[in-house]
């Protein structure tokens, strides 16, 4: 078994008509579905509600959910192939992470109410408040 | 020729002295651009969505590139959109 275990970041973006209790169902799902595979969640971060810049299959909302864990290199593949397989699913992303972006991923973790970092988290905080 | 140029002015020209630009992520230390931050990558872009050019923002080649990746990220993940008007 690879060893190995690189850092990544997944960001999802499901059809705002998931109640949340299915948002975090969902989110449950590709959770296990890292851990079982002999990966590691090192932090999860649900956005909720937010409006998109541009519409995606006709809706102006969309709950964000973003995930930071560690795994071996051949896990995106099949994390892919689920969230390809999953219809809530409007658009995902999966970004391999540097050393840089751990530790600024973990300063801003461990720091929300400073400077810019802070900004955005307050923003996301603000747009999920307006829409609901 | 010299001599020409010389007589051509006889005040002395005023030269406005503009500030250098700098990059600021070699400034700051910044090392990572995260794509999940709108309103840092807005101050990178023009009103209509577009990368401004390193000639305006005196951004290094090598951050230049990242904040390209970054923006292009975002644009994907719609936290900042393709085209627009007004985005400020």
């Amino acid at each position: 078994m690879a060893t190995h275990l690189q850092d990544y970041e997944m960001m999802v973006i499901f059809t705002p008509v998931l109640a949340d209790e299915d948002f975090k169902n969902a989110q449950k799902k590709f959770i296990s579905l890292i851990k079982e595979n002999g990966g590691k969640i090192v932090h999860e971060n649900a956005w909720g509600l937010r409006s998109l810049a541009y519409p995606i299959q006709k809706k102006t909302t969309g709950l964000y959910y973003v995930v930071e864990f560690q795994a071996p290199t051949d896990l995106n593949a099949k994390i892919e192939i689920q969230l390809n397989r999953d219809e809530h699913v409007m658009r995902h992303m999966i970004t391999h992470l540097d050393k840089f972006a751990v530790a600024y991923n973990e300063r801003k973790r461990n720091a929300p109410a400073k400077g810019k970092e802070a900004k955005s988290e307050n923003e996301a905080a603000v747009g999920a408040v307006s829409e609901s | 020729m010299a001599r020409a140029n010389d007589i051509k002015y006889l005040s002395t020209q005023r030269v406005e002295k503009r500030q250098k630009k700098y990059c600021r992520f070699k400034k700051l230390g910044i090392k990572y651009i995260d794509y999940k931050d709108a309103d840092f990558l807005k101050k990178f872009l023009n009103e209509q969505g577009k990368l401004l050019p390193r000639r305006i923002t005196g951004t290094s080649l090598k951050y230049q590139r990242k904040l390209g990746h970054a923006v292009k990220k975002a644009r994907q993940m719609a936290i900042l959109p393709y085209v627009t008007d007004l985005l400020k």
